[in-house]
């Protein structure tokens, strides 16, 4: 007996995923495409109103829209109609949510309350009152209130086909809107101070946004639930910022992310009637958010770490660079390991841990990194190879190094004994339009790639690390 | 028709670009700015200097109906403000807008040229080309796809310059474009004011380096909360006039303006 309970569990509902897959059931079929557009249209708005920085305004009327639906139900259970009318019960849901907003708006101007606090009072009260008128629906002889708590939590399968083309029709015209208004959007969004001074309707613009916010808000009740609509508003928006820097973009990318967690979730509870489809709904936004925060192209925390690793190990291939050539630069060719006739140049790799005071594990790392750009050739460890294109480049390295020190110590009036360490910081990040900047505040000094010397004794820092030698 | 004698106040010429007469200013109903009563003629470059608080922004934002005023009137090329829009170009503190906003330099600029292209309609590669060359004449032109967190704020001061060239109107607000900029920067700006001069406009700029007022400025504003001098550099910018601005304000003038706040309405 337990075992044949334990196959059921894990039984894989194929017949329903056909079904699904196969989009052979009208009703299914119509409450997907209808979740689809929703999530489109959620993620479009959304962008806007994050962006805006108002869309805790979303938390607001799908609360606040409570008592509107139980409201609108009872009234026609009394007048003697079954009470589920969808579109009966989201009209009801409009208003009480549009008046939710104008509590906020009222408390905001003629009290002297900040805005969050007014959006707490209003949500909270309006969603009490919500709830007790329920507790009556329940004890009421006539219709039966079940059902009405899937607008709390979200339910599709509960959806009928016609719901399902009403949620369709109203998220596919707010996306137009939203496609036609989207310079009107932008322009309010990023700067409405400008927007009115060059005469466009800010309060106007801002009611449409809202308006839209609201629409799309009550449509979503039955999908969502009055309590994570918010997150469908806002994860889609908040996560499409971690792969793109563009307006545009980010609306588009927020639209499939919405689409993809509300099909997810509306698919899901089509096959498991029992899981709540707005709890899936809000998941995928999360999972795609911690997606997006890790590995988000832009902003994403794994991208910013590896392109600072990056930077850091470039950092040290510069110095070990700079470091052979002015060992070279210093002592002559003679000096070195020079051997005649292949015309590169071959420091010791001991010299070189000694100028950097690296260890020596560290300095191999470094110049296998080194060797990988071609810079370096290892074939005579432990004597480094210095390539031709090594060289050019050490050249360039060492010459930007320099400029930055003697316009240090001649404009910004830095002591040449500490010179070193500040050019050390700026000379990677320089870029050609500010070398040639530093050229001109260099007058008579340059001319063309002409390298100007150290502005201080290269000697001091080797015999110091000569003396300690390496690690 | 007959019988009166002209006003003792001076006449409002349409043909200046901007005329204000008798304007105050309210904020929480509390005055910010007095009666103030200037014209502005065509093709000059004008300071407006004072000290913090002395009503620099808010007599811009005034003027450009961004603030309610208490009184008076405001006259653009001899109409109210509403109807000559498209004449004026603003240049917002760059502080008030959050730079992180998922737009390029040229994006911004190119909502210079909105007003023009109209609702609904999409930006043609029209505008998109003023736009473009608006940047150019800002030296910005490198850096027109940049996402406008990673410019420097000298940058991000020549973008907002770059949307009101890209407006091409005839009567310029800017309000601190100097504050905080490098000198390659300031540089590009006085170059552009001096441009702008040139083509006839007339460019209105709150400025707070005193040392530079007379060599950038041909008219200067002297603002306390009252208008204390306005006129040809020359003549107004004197250290007389600098010491009424600067020398402490007006207490019966902050006394006068928080009893107007306190008074039940």
């Amino acid at each position: 007996m337990p075992d044949r309970r334990n196959d059921m569990m894990v039984e894989f509902p194929w017949d329903d995923l056909r079904r699904l897959t196969g989009l052979a059931d009208y009703n299914t079929r119509v409450v997907l495409l209808g979740s689809l557009l929703l999530g489109l249209v959620s993620g479009a708005v959304g962008s806007f109103m994050v962006l805006r920085k108002r869309a805790m305004i979303s938390d607001v009327v799908s609360h606040a829209a409570l008592p509107g639906i139980v409201a609108a139900f009872m009234v026609l259970t009394v007048l003697g109609g079954d009470g589920k009318s969808w579109l009966a019960l989201l009209t009801g849901a409009l208003i009480s949510g549009l008046l939710g907003m104008a509590a906020v708006h009222a408390i905001t101007t003629h009290a002297r309350v900040k805005q969050d606090a007014a959006l707490g009072v209003v949500l909270s009260v309006f969603f009490g009152a919500g709830v007790v008128l329920l507790g009556f629906t329940q004890r009421m002889k006539s219709g039966s209130s079940a059902g009405l708590e899937s607008f709390i939590y979200g339910k599709t399968a509960s959806m009928l086909a016609s719901d399902a083309w009403l949620l369709a029709g109203s998220a596919l015209a707010a996306t137009v809107i939203c496609l036609a208004f989207f310079k009107e959007f932008r322009l309010v969004c990023f700067d409405a101070e400008f927007a009115r001074a060059q005469g466009w309707p800010v309060r106007r613009v801002d009611a449409l946004l809202t308006g839209l916010v609201v629409v799309v808000t009550v449509i979503g009740l039955q999908a969502v639930g009055l309590i994570l609509m918010i997150a469908l508003l806002i994860t889609p928006a908040v996560t499409a910022r971690f792969w793109t820097d563009r307006l545009g973009s980010m609306v588009i990318i927020a639209s499939g992310l919405g689409a993809l967690a509300c099909v997810t979730g509306a698919a899901l509870s089509a096959l498991y009637p029992r899981v709540p489809a707005g709890s899936v709904i809000v998941l995928s936004c999360s999972t795609l958010f911690l997606i997006g925060l890790l590995f988000g192209r832009r902003r994403g925390l794994v991208p910013e770490a590896w392109r600072r690793i990056r930077l850091a190990a470039r950092t040290e291939r510069h110095h070990v660079l700079r470091a052979v050539y002015e060992q070279w630069e210093q002592r002559g060719v003679q000096g070195f390991h020079a051997h005649a006739g292949t015309g590169s140049v071959l420091v010791s790799a001991g010299d070189l841990a000694a100028v950097r005071r690296w260890s020596e594990a560290r300095l191999q790392r470094v110049l296998r990194e080194a060797a990988a750009d071609g810079d370096v050739e290892l074939d005579a460890w432990p004597l480094v190879r210095l390539t031709s294109r090594g060289m050019s480049h050490a050249r360039q390295l060492v010459r930007n190094h320099r400029l930055w020190e003697w316009y240090l110590i001649q404009h910004a009036e830095v002591d040449p004994h500490h010179v070193d360490r500040d050019a050390d910081e700026i000379e990677h990040v320089l870029g050609a339009a500010m070398v040639r900047e530093l050229e001109a505040t260099l007058p008579g000094r340059l001319s063309g790639a002409e390298l100007p010397s150290s502005p201080h004794p290269l000697t001091d820092t080797e015999e110091a690390g000569w003396r300690k030698g390496p690690a | 028709m007959t019988g009166m004698p002209a006003v003792s106040r001076h006449e409002h010429s349409p043909a200046h670009p901007l005329a204000i007469h008798d304007m105050t200013v309210a904020y929480h109903r509390k005055p910010v700015l007095w009666d103030v009563d200037f014209d502005i003629p065509e093709g000059n470059l004008v300071g407006i200097i004072g000290p913090n608080g002395a009503g620099k922004s808010t007599l811009i934002k005034a003027v450009l109906d961004l603030m309610p005023k208490a009184s008076g009137e405001v006259m653009i090329y001899g109409r109210p403000y509403r109807e000559q829009s498209q004449r004026v170009a603003y240049v917002p503190q760059r502080e008030s807008v959050d730079w992180d906003f998922p737009v390029s330099a040229l994006d911004v600029v190119t909502m210079g040229r909105y007003g023009r292209i109209g609702w609904c309609r999409p930006v043609s590669r029209l505008h998109r080309e003023a736009a473009r060359s608006a940047l150019d004449q800002v030296g910005m032109a490198d850096y027109a796809e940049r996402q406008i967190r990673q410019l420097s704020g000298g940058q991000q001061q020549r973008v907002f310059l770059a949307r009101a060239l890209a407006q091409e109107a005839d009567l310029y607000f800017m309000d601190e474009p100097f504050a905080g900029v490098d000198a390659a920067t300031e540089k590009v700006i006085v170059a552009l004011l001096r441009r702008l001069r040139e083509d006839g406009k007339t460019v209105l700029v709150v400025h707070h380096d005193l040392q530079t007022v007379a060599d950038y400025f041909d008219w200067v504003i002297m603002l306390n909360m009252r208008v204390v001098a306005v006129g040809p550099t020359g003549s107004v910018f004197t250290r007389d006039n600098l010491h009424k601005t600067y020398g402490g304000r007006l207490t019966l003038l902050d006394e006068a303006a928080e009893a107007v706040a306190r008074s039940p309405q």
